[in-house]
């Protein structure tokens, strides 16, 4: 008989994440993720200022905080045909830069690491060897005997208060750890390390936007003005404390975190095995070159795969009726048209249909509705998104600079090119994208600088700043690559009010319940298989859920308090 | 029993932290708390004797925005200690643990310091339907109300936590409350803002740890020394609000010389935080530094005093008799010709130099339906 195993809360994620899974044999047979919280923002921003939306849904998450923002306005750019200057552009980009950094450096330590990682087993490392593993691979110049040895003497002291705090019943000990003494203390270190990093780069947003979580953004540009002869605006001094913010963030990255990764992903290459799940990838591609709407200059290109043809790189049109809809025959909605139905999210309706249990509870009902997760569909395909998949779309699109990096980890760690679909390589895919970004952040940065070389300190277009200028209805679709995956915003704005807006997000994608087919996400689909050593212990899920990185406030916004009111958005 | 645990400046110290790191960090949390040179000394003092305080930190209808404010805290050894050092026993976005061993580390604190204990809570408490937000199959309501009982004090991170924030605004669809409206008979600190600034964050917690006892609060129940002053009264470019130099449009000639945002919808005037004192992210800037106006983020019901772009009706400043509107007005025509100037200047730059330039006719057409 298979056991059933109930992990709620998932921690060290963004929000609400329930996980059931059925364990048979040591293996993983069935897999159950639900969404247990909703907050309903896309009903609340009915009859507002299309200009104000940005403010509310980058409410919607505060760790890929300012993605949503930047959808947002994207979004009413496309409704009322607004382009911003290229200073603009190249400033969203940076702040875009430095929140992908930010996030998966604090996503690899501070989310993911303790899944690899066993702190207690630090204490037992020899502090000269961690410090010669340490010094051959990465020149980071914190890496002496006495430097590991402090740390290790910091968190003995720690573990032996008895008060563990956050590090308190975790899976110390478990047998699928498998780093050395040393190398976990090495790993610790950086724990430490990444987690007071974090914080100075995010300034990239605090300079632009004036504070970080929550940076501000604007329709049309981007509030901050340039004025190099201006104390109270962008000048020299800003711009240079940006230029050393992405300096010293490259160095980060390409002394701490890659070598971390690649050290850590050696001991556990049999991850490569592991956690494939779904065989399609969808990007919608970021990080414009030339403008935004002029997708083929994208850094992160544009496309779908289907069951891992790395040879066809299939279009993607997020407009396109045909190609997205989401289905709720497993989530606590209704549609007009049915419970199988799916719908655009130009279409789309929201009617709330609660039928889960009343809390306390000790299970789900899976063979009813589970989740508060809608279920997107890619021209029927369920789809992953993220990191893996923008990595393997700009691998297969023969893009010279994934191609690169992609190679390099391959060939450092000795595996073939299908361990990518894996835990391993969605984790290491998150990694060899955030040096990718560096590397990008440092153009944009140098081209902002020649630009106002150049003369040109535009950072506004207030061409349809004023209402009056609107026509009577508009509508607009934004598309982002947020950290966690492709991401898209919908409006419908009408006698100068949000008369409608959606969003379609990434862990939307990642995290939903099973479509009408029966078909799994790509949570659930990425578990099956998944040996497990201890059921008690089930850790090697936390593994693989974590290499997705959750979002689930993101993932959750739809909801409509009585179900009166059904959003329809009907096609351009 | 509690002298068993290690006292905070023990743990500091055991984490190779110098005696003269230490007693700089306690100078600097007293400045910000706005204590006399006397202070250092009691801050120094409650550190060397007092065991670490534990706190459990409550994640409910939230964005996560307050925890990662949180490990922003600049100080050097805040973000280093004060984030594990208070015994941070039950914290969903960092902690090791989930599922049942998780809930296990709260409830253990519930236990074993009853009366001892700190709740900590980011996001607020859906009251339609308890449903709407459930952690291990229990609604937020019930763990509150649960683990509340015993605890000494409640800090309420954030707007969503002091005032329901986004999803309270209207028409608020599941009922969201702060916790000050479902719980009662403990002393709740609103530390209001979306979220609130890191070094705010910090020293409320460094206040609890040092004085043993809560801030003095306002009548919102957020913490004086943080909350008492309006963006406005505490806002560098202040005296351009008093000149009567404003900006009137996004990025004109007014925004590239730092004028007042007071036009553009600025909620200074009716916004209590320390913005314009503390600063964001180690003092680099804050909204209106950085060219935006504020939004008001740390008033409870904010999101529905907007719209964000529309100016305040008439906050004094100038003189009995004008407001800022008819200051504006005479001001017009100076600023009207320095834009006229700029467009010239503009249209002459070198553009091919300039990638990235949209070109003539790139832009999307508007969609009219």
């Amino acid at each position: 008989m298979a056991d059933r195993i109930v992990i709620d809360p998932i921690t060290r994620i963004e929000g609400h994440l329930r996980v059931e899974i059925e364990v048979k044999d040591g293996k993983v047979t069935d897999a159950y993720s639900a969404g247990t919280m909703v907050r309903g923002i896309e009903t609340i921003l009915k009859g507002r200022d299309p200009r104000d939306a940005w403010a509310f849904v980058g409410r919607v998450c505060g760790v890929c905080t300012s993605t949503h923002s930047l959808t947002s306005v994207r979004t009413v750019e496309n409704a009322l045909g607004i382009s911003v200057p290229p200073n603009a552009e190249l400033i969203r980009n940076l702040m875009a830069n430095a929140l992908y950094i930010q996030d998966h450096v604090v996503h690899f330590y501070q989310l993911h690491a303790l899944d690899w990682v066993d702190v207690v087993s630090a204490l037992k490392a020899n502090p000269a060897e961690a410090s010669k593993i340490a010094q051959s691979i990465s020149a980071w110049p914190k890496s002496s005997v006495g430097y590991f040895t402090d740390i290790q003497k910091r968190f003995k002291n720690f573990v032996e208060s008895g008060q563990l705090g956050i590090f308190a019943n975790g899976y110390w000990g478990h047998k699928a750890y498998k780093l050395p003494p040393e190398v976990n203390l090495i790993a610790v270190a950086h724990y430490l390390e990444a987690l007071q990093w974090q914080k100075e780069l995010v300034k990239v947003h605090t300079v632009f936007g004036g504070k970080n979580p929550h940076p501000n953004y604007l329709v049309g540009g981007v509030p901050c003005s340039i004025n190099i002869d201006e104390a109270n605006a962008v000048n020299a001094e800003r711009l240079a404390f940006v230029g050393q913010l992405f300096q010293d963030a490259k160095t980060f990255v390409d002394q701490v975190y890659i070598p971390d990764l690649l050290a850590v992903a050696s001991f556990y290459k049999d991850w490569g095995a592991i956690g494939g799940g779904l065989t399609n990838y969808l990007a919608f591609g970021d990080f414009p070159s030339n403008g935004y709407n002029n997708p083929d200059s994208f850094k992160m290109p544009r496309g779908a795969i289907l069951g891992r043809d790395l040879s066809h790189i299939l279009e993607v049109k997020a407009e396109d009726p045909e190609q997205i809809q989401e289905y709720i025959n497993n989530s606590w909605y209704e549609y007009s048209k049915g419970n199988d139905s799916g719908l655009h999210p130009w279409d789309g309706e929201t009617k709330f249909n609660y039928t889960g249990p009343k809390p306390p509870y000790e299970h789900l009902d899976f063979s009813q509705k589970y989740s508060w997760v809608k279920t997107p569909r890619w021209k029927g395909h369920p789809m992953e998104v993220g990191p893996l998949a923008r990595t393997l779309v700009g691998y297969a699109s023969g893009r010279a600079d994934y191609k690169e990096v992609v190679e390099y980890a391959l060939k450092t760690l000795d595996v073939p090119v299908a361990a990518l679909f894996s835990t391993l390589g969605r984790t290491a895919a998150r990694g060899l994208e955030t040096k990718l970004t560096c590397g990008w952040a440092l153009e944009f940065y140098n081209q902002l600088l020649a630009n106002i070389k150049n003369g040109d300190s535009r950072t506004q277009n207030n061409a349809s700043w004023d209402p009056e200028t609107w026509p009577k209805k508009a509508k607009g679709i934004g598309m982002v690559e947020a950290p966690r995956g492709a991401l898209s915003h919908f409006i419908v704005i009408e006698d100068k009010k949000i008369a409608n807006y959606q969003l379609v997000v990434p862990t939307t994608w990642n995290a939903s319940p099973r479509d009408p087919k029966g078909q799994r996400s790509a949570y659930e689909e990425s578990l099956i298989g998944t040996p497990i050593a201890d059921p008690k212990n089930p850790m090697e899920v936390l593994r693989t859920i974590h290499s997705f990185d959750p979002c689930l406030a993101c993932a959750v916004h739809l909801y409509d308090e009585n179900g009166s009111t059904i959003h329809e958005m009907k096609t351009y | 029993m509690e002298n068993q645990r290690p006292t905070f400046y023990e743990e500091l110290r055991g984490k190779g932290v110098s005696r003269r790191d230490f007693i700089k960090f306690c100078t600097t949390m007293a400045a910000f708390m706005g204590l006399e040179a006397s202070g250092v000394a009691q801050i120094a003092k409650a550190f060397e004797t007092k065991p670490r305080l534990p706190v459990i930190w409550f994640h409910f209808q939230e964005c996560t925005c307050c925890s990662e404010s949180f490990i922003r805290a600049s100080h050097p050894i805040v973000a280093d200690i004060i984030l594990d050092k208070i015994s941070l026993d039950y914290q969903e976005t960092l902690m090791a643990a989930s599922g049942a061993p998780a809930e296990a580390a709260y409830k253990a604190v519930m236990e074993k310091h009853p009366g001892e204990y700190i709740v900590m809570v980011e996001g607020s408490i859906p009251t339609e339907n308890e449903a709407y937000c459930c952690i291990g199959g229990r609604s937020a309501l019930q763990i509150l109300q649960e683990a509340v009982k015993n605890c000494k004090a409640v800090v309420a991170w954030g707007n969503c936590a002091s005032a329901g924030c986004v999803q309270a605004a209207s028409p608020n669809p599941t009922g969201a409350k702060p916790v000050h409206k479902v719980i009662s008979g403990k002393p709740v600190i609103n530390v209001q803002g979306c979220p609130p600034i890191a070094d705010v964050m910090a020293g409320v917690v460094v206040h609890l740890l040092t004085f043993d006892r809560i801030p003095q609060l306002d009548g919102m129940s957020r913490p004086k020394a943080f909350y008492s002053r309006r963006v406005h009264d505490t806002c560098y470019r202040r005296a351009n609000f008093d000149a009567g130099l404003f900006v009137e449009s996004f990025d004109d000639e007014g925004a590239k010389r730092g004028y007042c945002l007071y036009k553009m919808g600025c909620k200074g005037p009716v916004t209590y935080n320390s913005c314009g004192i503390i600063k964001w992210n180690d003092s680099v800037s804050y909204p209106i530094q950085s060219g935006h106006p504020c939004i008001g983020c740390a008033e409870e019901g904010f999101w529905d005093n907007g719209p964000f772009y529309q100016h305040l009706p008439g906050v004094a400043g100038f003189g009995i008799e004008t407001t800022a509107d008819k200051v504006g007005l005479g001001l017009g025509i100076g600023t009207a010709v320095g834009i006229a100037a700029h467009a010239v200047v503009t249209n002459v730059r070198k553009h091919k130099e300039i990638i990235n330039e949209p070109e003539a006719g790139s832009e999307v057409e508007t969609k009219k339906v």
